[in-house]
């Protein structure tokens, strides 16, 4: 119906655009393309795609079991390719100190109340509330952008990761 | 470069009752008097005047009001804007064009915002012929032209959707449903609506959330105009779907961050302050793409596309970016 078709990227398909630069510095623009980011990276790998001062959105190769995060903060999923599942656990004591910054990683599951999972395909979003628990499963590989806040366990490669040159 | 700043007491605010022949009021505030006839806004100020095809002035006009002034300068085009200061308002005339400033052909006012809103809503109202949607693509909406026919006040007063967390959730931004009069938009009918399956324990329903987010996109009625649907602090995730030519140049006063998620734009990147071209960025479906705090910037999307905006909204920015506190682009590498 209508006509039209929207272009989605995945893992397996992604065309990318690029700067065409008349008088700048192509790095200034920090471009670079999820897909392509996660194509290059290890099972969760937090690479960070955008940065605004403290903020910064990670994207992220979604393949098997993660480990366990927590946070001090909320923080959000954006599935991009893929089926991938977010279980969240209230953990019996806090696990990240009040004004902790970021994702932070955790040795193994936490004790805890399991809160509940979700199973999220292509354009949805998730909330990782502020004190819980979370580890993402994934069966096949699959892309997450994650919004977050610079933390241990971001991974910056910008120089990998852009476009450097016009 | 002359300059004028108004106290409110001194901003005359002025709509003419008596309607010009063909029915349309005259406003002015300050120095500023804005005409329009069946195919232009005309835009007097102190010894010149400025001219717009009024439909584009209209969609300008609407996204300057719909977003408050905005982040930064919003240019009409290359001559005419504002400039928001967030409690004041700068309305220029080649403020930020080369050419006007070395011919000392610049002019700008300030006012307090509500004045200067006041003053733009009623314009905007008045000005806005039945059948017109300014915030619709040109391919969705009616002409702007002709003598005064009509009015929409129902398609201006569309107010700005924003989340606090994340849409959906308890006490938050609601869904987009057919029921609330968001069917989706005849470019995204392939877009999937399905939903994230949820399962939440008893007694954790409502704090494990997710939703369609680019369903929730697919359903916008309106064209570039972003809508907040998920904060971390500061940081938005802003929405939007994008078709054919964003009615103004954006110039920043802080960094902002483009996340391309379907199809395709094209942004050609200017000085902020000059106008000078410095880049033409082509963002496809996954590309991300920072824009500089000293760049404008305006977008063309050949078809309807999903843009997700991400801003920091740290009132403390735009002071620490123009006293250079902080570099224009985000990233040193």
């Amino acid at each position: 119906m209508g006509g039209y078709h929207t272009v989605f990227g995945s893992l397996d398909h992604y065309e990318k655009g690029g700067v065409q630069v008349i008088d700048a510095d192509p790095k200034h623009y920090c471009f670079s393309n999820c897909f392509e980011v996660a194509s290059k990276s290890k099972p969760y790998e937090k690479v960070a795609v955008g940065k605004n001062l403290k903020y910064v959105i990670e994207a992220i190769r979604a393949e098997g079991d993660s480990p366990w995060y927590s946070n001090a903060h909320d923080e959000a999923v954006l599935v991009m390719d893929g089926e991938i599942e977010v279980h969240l656990l209230q953990p019996d004591e806090p696990l990240v100190p009040e004004g902790k910054e970021g994702s932070v990683q955790l040795d193994a599951e936490p004790k805890g109340t399991k809160m509940g999972w979700v199973k999220a395909r292509r354009g949805h979003m998730t909330l990782l509330p502020k004190g819980a628990a979370y580890q993402f499963r994934s069966a096949k590989p699959g892309v997450m952008l994650q919004q977050t806040i610079l933390g241990d366990f971001t991974i910056q490669r910008w120089n990998e990761i852009c476009q450097t040159q016009g | 470069m002359a300059t004028q700043t108004m106290s409110p007491s001194k901003a005359a605010i002025i709509a003419n009752p008596v309607a010009n022949p063909l029915g349309y009021q005259t406003f002015a505030i300050g120095s500023f008097r804005f005409e329009r006839d069946q195919y232009f806004a005309h835009i007097h100020y102190p010894g010149n005047q400025h001219i717009m095809p009024v439909d584009a002035f209209l969609r300008a006009l609407m996204r300057d009001v719909g977003w408050g002034f905005f982040y930064g300068t919003v240019n009409f085009d290359h001559v005419f804007g504002t400039l928001n200061h967030y409690g004041t308002v700068e309305m220029f005339i080649g403020m930020f064009n080369d050419a006007f400033r070395k011919a000392h052909r610049d002019f700008v006012e300030n006012f307090d915002s509500p004045d200067l809103r006041k003053v733009f809503e009623a314009m905007l109202d008045d000005w806005t012929n039945e059948g017109f949607d300014p915030y619709a693509a040109p391919d969705e909406t009616g002409l702007a032209y002709g003598r005064k026919h009509g009015s929409n006040t129902k398609a201006l007063k569309r107010q700005r959707m924003v989340a606090t967390r994340m849409v959906g959730l308890p006490g938050d931004l609601g869904y987009r449903t057919d029921i609330d009069g968001y069917p989706v938009n005849r470019q995204f009918t392939d877009v999937p609506q399905d939903l994230p399956e949820i399962h939440a324990a008893p007694g954790f329903e409502g704090q494990v959330h997710a939703f369609n987010m680019f369903a929730y996109v697919s359903r916008s009625d309106v064209t570039w105009n972003p809508s907040v649907v998920s904060c971390v602090h500061d940081s938005q995730f802003c929405a939007t779907t994008e078709e054919h030519a964003l009615p103004i140049m954006h110039g920043n006063d802080r960094v902002e961050w483009f996340i391309q998620a379907t199809d395709e734009i094209i942004w050609d990147v200017d000085d902020k302050n000059t106008g000078a071209p410095r880049a033409k960025v082509t963002m496809k479906a996954g590309d991300v793409a920072a824009m500089p705090a000293d760049i404008r910037h305006k977008g063309y999307s050949p078809k309807r596309s999903m843009l997700i905006v991400w801003e920091n909204n740290d009132a403390a920015l735009p002071r620490m970016y123009s006293r250079g506190e902080l570099k224009p682009h985000p990233v040193e590498f």
